[in-house]
Parts: structure tokens; sequence; C-alpha cells
């Protein structure tokens, strides 16, 4: 029996697990999260479950019949808690190295798989480009706001600014009104021609996502109900307090998101969730040698496969189009990697809805996309690495004095990207700022995640250690 | 107190009874329920920073929520790096504010 491993228990690898088995395969589905449900369903853990967990949701009972179908099927496994943090090529196979236990613990089961066939569903992490304050407690990614509201019923502030671009800023503005915040407003950098060009051109292709349109009029009718401003061509452009956040600088930009001198108004706030769109998680992608698309998502055909053979991806490592997108890349995605027939009326109809999704993600782009004048709204001592806290005049001096512009020699030189987020937080900004971004750039990792010592120790010892890249410390 | 918990009687997603657990931090004991995050008990306390970055002394705490950033990290029981923001609390648990992490690449 065919033997498919995927890793991402969101929407895409719910959906992938559930195509994959009923095409005949068996089937292990990993997910370093201790629940199912990834990002889009994320909700309180099964120790302190909620009666009304749907209130918080969309297609929730979809999630749930996955879930209960795949736990329950004698052909699949489901390994929660389950990091995979490296992946390898032994003899042109794929192996990938699993830790099965409470996150950064010791002592963690180590598990190595050698699956027929892989399907990568590892989604992807919202991203925020740096502004002046953004280091200070407070401010959030929006995606931590609502992980936080999802999945731990908190609110990150009381009075909470909400910014950046895309479709993303509207159910972060939602989960937090319903979990108790007031939300002063919410700032899309995208200026309301420039929506609308991206929104409302060629209207009957939106017609097959009419499930989406109608989840964002919901959240706009529920932001009127609420008297929650949404105001488009603005940014919180900087963030102030001591010691936290206590108000924040909102500005008016311009068509390429330059902030307009003189719009500047202050607004009191104790938190602000900025989110400029997102970054795929490509590390066991790049690992296997899977191709990037220009744009620097995992390339894949009409059946998912990826460049690699016995290599399929789905959901926002593949483009980010939401979790409709990702159910219907999953599908197909399964249904390919249990060598099934995608042919066939189910596989199809993913087909179709991965076309239309891919418009969709096409349009999120057109009408959100970072536009380049962001970088006027930095100033030298903004600090661009949270991690290393290197600033932009420190990444300026290093390259007027390097005279280079290669991300890899400026971030030796200014240790920008060299902390341990391993520049999953200012990767794609330093590329962007240096002109630098052909791929795979930032995202070629060795390691998903640090892994310690102890654990590396404890492995079969046919494991190469890749500890020579990560040599100090407790962990590698 | 600015972030927090929505109280269990007022929210609209109806949550299970709390289950109380402490958790120490720096010496002060800290309450929570059952299934938090260490992030999310002490954000529901009201605590939004935890850690001091060694080259500017600047205090942090969560900032991606998901495990992405590694801002969050804390000690805890003893072990360093720990990602408070996936880690869930346990009754008991001892939480010491760190400085820099040792991972280094
Ligand atoms: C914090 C956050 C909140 C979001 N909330 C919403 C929302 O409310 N509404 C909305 O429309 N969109 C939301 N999104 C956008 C969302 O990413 C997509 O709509 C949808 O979740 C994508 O599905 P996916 O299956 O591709 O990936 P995801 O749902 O992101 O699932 C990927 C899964 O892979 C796992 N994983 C990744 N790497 C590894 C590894 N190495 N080992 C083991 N497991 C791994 C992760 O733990 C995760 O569970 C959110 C995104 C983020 C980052
Ligand atoms: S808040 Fe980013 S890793 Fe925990």
């Amino acid at each position: 029996m065919r033997h498919v491993v995927v890793v991402g228990a969101g929407p895409a690898g719910l959906a992938a697990a559930r195509a994959a088995v009923e095409a005949g395969a068996r089937v292990t589905l990993l997910d370093a999260g201790d629940g199912l449900g990834g990002q889009y369903w994320r909700h309180l853990p099964d120790t302190r479950p909620a009666g009304r967990e749907h209130v918080l949701h969309h297609r929730w009972e979809t999630f749930r019949e996955l879930g209960d179908a795949l736990r329950a099927h004698p052909a699949v496994t489901v390994v929660p808690s389950a990091q995979v943090w490296s992946l390898e090529r032994p003899g042109g196979g794929v192996r990938l190295n699993v830790l099965v236990g409470e996150p950064d613990g010791v002592g963690r089961d180590a598990l190595a798989l050698e699956p027929d066939a892989l399907v990568l569903a590892t989604g992807a992490h919202d991203r925020t480009l740096p502004f002046p304050g953004w280091q200070l407690p407070g401010v959030y990614s929006a995606g931590a706001a609502q992980a936080l509201a999802k999945g731990e019923r908190v609110a990150v502030g009381r009075r909470v600014v909400v910014a950046g671009a895309g479709p993303f800023l509207l159910p972060v503005a939602s989960s937090l009104l319903q979990t108790g915040a007031t939300v002063v407003g919410v700032h899309e950098a995208g200026r309301i021609g420039t929506l609308a060009r991206g929104w409302l051109n060629r209207p009957w292709e939106l017609a097959g996502a009419a499930g989406k349109a109608g989840e964002l009029a919901g959240y706009i009718a529920e932001l009127i109900r609420h008297r929650v401003p949404w105001r488009p061509g603005e940014a919180v452009v900087a963030a102030h307090g001591d010691g936290q956040v206590e108000s924040v600088t909102v500005a008016r930009l311009n068509e390429r998101w330059a902030p307009i001198p003189g719009t500047e108004r202050q607004v009191e706030a104790d938190a602000v969730c900025v989110s400029h769109g997102f970054t795929p998680r490509l590390e066991l992608a790049v690992a296997a040698g899977c191709a990037l698309t220009p744009s620097r998502f995992v390339m894949v055909d009409d059946a998912q496969a990826t460049s690699v053979p016995g290599v399929w991806a789905a959901g926002e490592i593949t483009g980010i189009a939401g979790a409709d997108a990702a159910l219907a890349e999953g599908t197909v995605a399964g249904t390919a990697a249990a060598g099934g027939d995608t042919r066939t009326a189910t596989a199809r109809a993913a087909g179709r809805a991965v076309s239309r999704a891919r418009a969709f993600a096409a349009r999120i782009e057109s009408a959100h996309g970072v536009r380049g004048g962001w970088v006027s709204w930095l100033r030298d001592d903004t600090v661009v690495c949270r991690c290393e806290e290197t600033t932009y005049g420190r990444v300026r001096e290093v390259v007027e004095l390097t005279g280079s512009h290669e991300t890899r020699s400026v971030k030796l030189t200014s240790r920008a990207g060299l902390g341990p987020c391993q520049a999953r937080m200012c990767g794609r900004t330093l590329e962007e700022l240096l002109g630098d971004t052909a791929p795979p750039g930032v995202d070629r990792r060795p390691l998903v995640v640090p892994v310690r010592l102890g654990d590396l120790a404890s492995l079969p010892s046919s494991h190469p250690h890749p500890t020579a890249s990560h040599p100090t410390g407790d962990q590698t | 107190m600015t972030s927090r918990r929505m109280p269990v009687d007022r929210d609209p997603v109806e949550p299970g009874p709390d289950r109380p657990l402490t958790i120490l931090v720096d010496g002060e004991p800290v309450a929570g329920t059952v299934g938090q995050t260490i992030a999310g008990v002490l954000l529901a306390a009201g605590r939004r920073e935890w850690r001091t970055t060694s080259a500017g002394g600047a205090p942090r705490g969560v900032f991606c929520g998901i495990g992405v950033c590694f801002d969050c990290l804390v000690d805890v029981n003893g072990l360093r790096d720990v990602r408070a923001c996936l880690r869930r609390a346990r009754d008991g648990d001892v939480v010491v504010r760190q400085g820099e992490p040792e991972v280094v690449a």
C-alpha cells in the first residue's frame, strides 16, 4: 500500500489526507500544533472545549467532518505535536526528521519517515513591514491577534488599531470585536482606486468565489454595525510609547504607499495589529529541491505536483488564495499523491475551484500587494531585524561601506537576519531593500526550527548532524 | 490593564468552565486556566513583555503568536528558549525572564 505523508493539518493538509486515503493510500498526517485545523480553523484546545466554537469560524462543519473522518479511518495515522525539523534526500528519496512532543521540550520522540509520496501543506505566516516603534510591546502581527483571539480568547488590547494590507485585516478586526476589544480603525494601505481596479475588474470571474466574497461582505457589515471606520489609502507609520504602545501615527499614502506629508495624525491605542500580506513556509519544499515561482511560492502543475517527483504541494505555500482554495488544492494533491485518478468528478471539481482560486489570488495581489513607497516611512533608527536589533541606518551604512547589494553578505556584516528567527521576519524586507530578490534567497534554511543538542544526540547515528551551520549554545 | 481574556460568562464562544492553574513568573504567582499557553496566561493577566534583548535592553513579548518570530522566548522549569506562544502552561510551571536566546546561527 502506498504510504503518503502529509505535513500540515490546515485546510490544505486535511483535504489532502482525506483525498489520499479515499484514493487507497495509507496516510500519516503530521502537524506541529497539538490540534488540527491550521491557522484558519485555530480554536480552543480540547482541554478547554468551547460550546459554540462555530461563532468564530466559517465552514466549521467542514472542519469537524474532515477531522472526525480522518481520526476514525483505520488507514490514517494523525500525529499532533509533530515538528518536522528537517528533510533529507537519501538516494533521491525523501526522509523527514520529526520530533514529537511539547514544543521546544527536551526528550521528545524522534521519528524518521520515508514516504512513497509527500504532500507539503505547511501554510504561511503573515508579513509585517517594519516601521518606527514596531518593536514595542503592544505591536503585534495581525496573525498574532487572530491566533490569540481564536486559540486563547485573549484580546491583545482594549483600544486596538488594525493596519496593513489585504482582506485578512477584516477577519482580524471581527475576532477582536468578538473578544471584547474596541477596534479604533482598520487602515488599509491600498488606495480606493487600486482596490477598485483589482477587485472590480472582470467581475464575472468573481462569481465562482461567491463564498469568499460573502464572507468578506459579512465582515464589512460587522464593522459598520460596530461603527469601526475602514480607511483605504492609510497606514500606521509609527508606534509610540514608554516601554509599550500608547499611540500610533496614521498617515495617508500615495499610490506607491509613500506617506503624504502633512496628513499624519496621532491616534491613541494600547495595541496595534499589522500585516501586509503572507510569507509561505518554504523550508521543507526548498530542502526537497522544489522549484519556486518568481514570486517565491512553490511551483506546481495542474495536479499540484512540484518539480520534484514524489512531492506534491497545496495551500498557501503555493499562493495566497484563502481557505477554500487550500481545501480544493489539498483534494487534488492528495488524490494525485496517492496515485489516484485526478480526472474523477470530485478531483475535476476541485481542479476548477483551484483555477478560480488562482484568479482570486491574483486579485489580492493586484489590489493589496506591497508597493515600494513604504520605505520612505523608515528612519535611520528604525529596527529592521527584530532579533538582532539591526537598524535601517546600519543596513544602509553596510551597503555603502561594502558596496554590496547581496543579501547574504549584508546579513553577515550587519547581523540582520542572523538571529533565532532566521530572517523569517525581516528576510523579505532586507531583500527588497537591497533589490536582491532571486529565489530561493533567504528561504533556504537547513533547519525548520532550532533543535536542542540533546535531541540531535539521541538520533540514530546514520543521521548527519546539521550542526555545522548552527554551532553554538544549547540549541543548534 | 491592556491585553485580557474574554470573561467566560460573557463569551459568545462559550468555553468550558475555567480549571484554574498557577504559574510562577519571576517568583510571582500568575493565575490562568488549563489549556492556555504560557503567553496566553501572561497576556490574560495584562502582562505584555517578559524578555529583555541583550543589545538594546528592550522589552519583548508576543509578536507573531504562532511560533515564527522567537520574540516570546522564556525559561520554563530551568529550560531556556521555550516559545511561550506555543507551550501550554501547567500548574506550577516556573517561568523566568531570559535575555538573549542561546540559539545562534
Ligand atoms: C495566524 C494566522 C491566522 C489566520 N487566520 C485566518 C482567518 O481567520 N481567516 C482567513 O480567511 N484566513 C486566515 N489566515 C490565512 C490562512 O493562512 C489561510 O486561509 C489558511 O489557513 C491556509 O491553509 P493552509 O492549509 O495552506 O495552511 P495553514 O492553515 O497555515 O496550515 C499549515 C499547518 O502546517 C503546520 N506546519 C507547518 N510547518 C510544519 C512543520 N515543519 N512540521 C509540522 N507541521 C508544520 C502548521 O502547524 C499549520 O498547522 C490566517 C493566517 C495566519 C498566519
Ligand atoms: S510570538 Fe513569535 S514565536 Fe512566539
